[in-house]
């Protein structure tokens, strides 16, 4: 039990990794990865929400979705929005310290096809409550590690001269292919006894 | 007169999406399908043809119903329609071709939350008739698919040796098998865009050159 | 009083309404598609199965259904097998020749490998100890090493002759001497040694239930 949940983490967060394997989160990859700080919270504003996903995925799979499996992606969607709002007015409400360093990624993250893409493939794994949990901190933590990789190099390339040619996203999709590439690396992590 | 002049507009909104808008190469826009599943040509047509309906069908709804719909509400209903044509496309292609279904995954699924489909609603669909709309959509969306045969074609013959599944080369081809893996997606999206914007700064020196 | 709501916007009654409309359409549209398409969906996953179940099990005509339920296996009767996201118990499935004689059991399993989890079904002989056939139902290996183990003919067929006991065992190409043993794939190592770990790990698991339930029959 204890080795599947640390297979899960890990192969969501390095192997499977939802930015460079999956291409999935690209937007923010691309949009907020210019300085390390905020590309660290908006990572963790992602493994909030993913976590808030992964719980509304598994109750609606558990107790909503089995009469009803064409209603699953609506409900999605509208599920997950819908509570992260209600999780946005709250912290505001309790916490503003923590609403001003996460707050304002909130509603950018909720239209994230990293999200939606967590509750549809925690779904065809037909995870259970701790493992849908446990895969959202991995993918979570993947996301937060590809982006703040990538504003680190973001930040170098600014102090280079760069052809104007290659500037922009197809500097960055390079810049990107050459991740991926060395997170293949970690392939094979869980398999080479 | 008047028909010629509604002719040519038809004709402008529907070329847009095909080369000047393209939502693929010039516009950045629903990245996530377009290096996900394109490591074969077959893929990436058939995830095209899957956005082209709900994209067009999306439009259709949104646009004839957009005076009913309130404004601070518009989001939300049309996040209603296109997850409700997606589903459909999903249980259409799970019934009908299941290998492609198979193939694509649950990236079927994330058609939803592609921005072009939602971006084509806010920014066209719900501002314009119903023709006009229609003819917006299926421009946009035969752009998008014709980027991401190109993308799939050139991953899958540089990875693969093969197009169509049909082998090109000898046996004595090694395939670059980096390239359908997903650093191939991103590196292929890479140079193409490289490659255009070579294409646009030579253009715009040719125009300096002729001194306009 | 209307007027003036209509200058702010819409009244809240009519968004209601508005998004009401929109669920309502939506989900009559989802259930009548979802109706029309279920019966060739259920038809399609049940032929990938009974393919699946006649590739690994050689000769069978027919099959049936077994379901583990309180650590004994059950048979199922083929038409209650539901499909979607829910998680049954574990089952396998008893192959039966033309004449009605047991074959085998094709026994699905997974394991992780070099990507992502390989999973695949294979096929026992419990009169003989010995695995008859195998095939990879999904995998993510890498396309032109790791997925070998779908290629490789040599690979496969030494699957089709493998005696279970004392325990299937990997050894490095060219060195097989015993019945038990398989050899690796050069290439894909790793991808060879998951499957096989895959074999070893499901048929143990299941042999008890299975014996079981034979000696039951």
């Amino acid at each position: 039990m204890a080795t599947d949940l640390l297979w899960i983490f890990i192969s969501a967060m390095v192997i499977n990794n939802f930015t460079l394997y999956y291409f999935l989160g690209l937007c923010p990859f691309f949009g907020v990865s210019d300085r390390i700080s905020t590309a660290f919270r908006m990572g963790m504003a992602n493994v909030f929400v993913l976590l808030i996903t992964a719980f509304c995925a598994w109750f609606l799979n558990s107790f909503v979705l089995n009469h009803a499996p064409y209603l699953r992606l609506i409900s999605f969607i509208i599920v997950v929005a819908s509570t992260v709002q209600f999780v946005e007015m709250a912290i505001k409400k309790l916490s503003p310290a923590l609403f001003r360093a996460l707050g304002i990624f909130l509603p950018l993250i909720t239209t994230n096809c990293a999200i939606l893409g967590l509750a549809l493939f925690a779904t065809n794994k037909g995870y259970g409550l701790v493992e849908s949990l446990v895969y959202a901190l991995g993918a979570g933590g993947g996301l937060t590690l590809a982006l703040v990789i990538m504003a680190g190099i973001r930040e170098e390339t600014k102090l280079l001269e760069i052809p104007k040619v290659i500037e922009g996203t197809a500097l960055n999709l390079i810049i990107a292919g050459i991740l991926s590439m060395a997170f293949m690396g970690f392939a094979g992590l869980f398999s080479t006894t | 007169m008047k028909n010629t002049v509604e002719a040519s507009r038809y004709r402008a909104e529907f070329v847009k999406g095909l080369w000047k808008e393209n939502p693929v190469f010039v516009a950045v826009l629903g990245m996530c399908p377009a290096l996900a599943v394109t490591n074969t040509a077959i893929n990436g047509i058939a995830m095209g043809g899957a956005t082209l309906f709900v994209l067009t069908f999306s439009s259709l709804l949104v646009s004839s119903f957009r005076k009913l719909i309130p404004k601070e509400v518009r989001i939300t209903t049309f996040v209603i329609i296109i997850a409700t044509f997606v589903t459909i496309v999903d249980f259409l292609l799970q019934a009908f071709m299941p290998a492609i279904h198979k193939e694509l995954g649950a990236f079927v699924a994330l058609i939803v939350v592609n921005c072009l489909i939602l971006g084509r609603q806010e920014a066209f669909a719900f501002k314009n008739p119903v023709r006009l709309a229609v003819v917006d959509a299926l421009g946009m969306s035969l752009g998008f698919s014709f980027a991401l045969f190109c993308l799939g074609a050139i991953r899958e013959i540089l990875g693969n040796g093969s197009l169509f599944g049909i082998t090109l080369f000898g046996p004595d081809f090694e395939p670059w098998i980096v390239m359908i893996l997903p650093p191939g997606g991103f590196l292929s999206l890479g140079f193409l865009l490289l490659f255009f914007n070579w294409l646009k700064q030579r253009q715009e020196k040719k125009g300096v050159e002729n001194g306009y | 009083m209307v007027e003036l709501q209509q200058n702010r916007g819409s009244s809240s009654l009519r968004l209601i309404a508005t998004l009401g409309v929109a669920g309502l359409f939506s989900g009559l549209a989802l259930v009548a598609v979802f109706l029309f398409t279920r019966p060739l969906i259920e038809a399609n996953q049940a032929e990938a199965l009974r393919i699946a179940i006649f590739q690994v099990l050689p000769g069978s005509e027919s099959y049936k259904t077994l379901e583990l339920n309180a650590k004994k296996l059950q048979l199922l009767s083929n038409e209650k097998e539901s499909t979607g996201p829910k998680k049954s118990n574990p089952r396998i499935y008893a192959g039966y020749s033309k004449s009605g004689d047991l074959l085998g059991f094709a026994i699905p399993g997974e394991e992780p490998g070099f990507q992502d989890k390989i999973k695949a079904i294979f096929g026992y002989d419990p009169e003989q100890r010995m695995l008859i056939g195998f095939e990879v139902l999904d995998t993510k290996e890498t396309p032109g090493l790791g997925d070998k183990i779908i290629k490789d003919k040599y690979f496969r067929s030494s699957l089709t002759t493998l005696k279970i006991d004392p325990k299937i065992v990997a050894v490095k190409p060219g060195q097989k001497t015993a019945a038990n043993q398989v050899e690796t794939i050069t290439g894909a190592t790793i991808s060879s040694k998951t499957v096989i770990r895959l074999l070893e790990k499901t048929i143990r698991w299941w042999l008890p239930s299975i014996n079981k339930y034979l000696e039951t029959q």
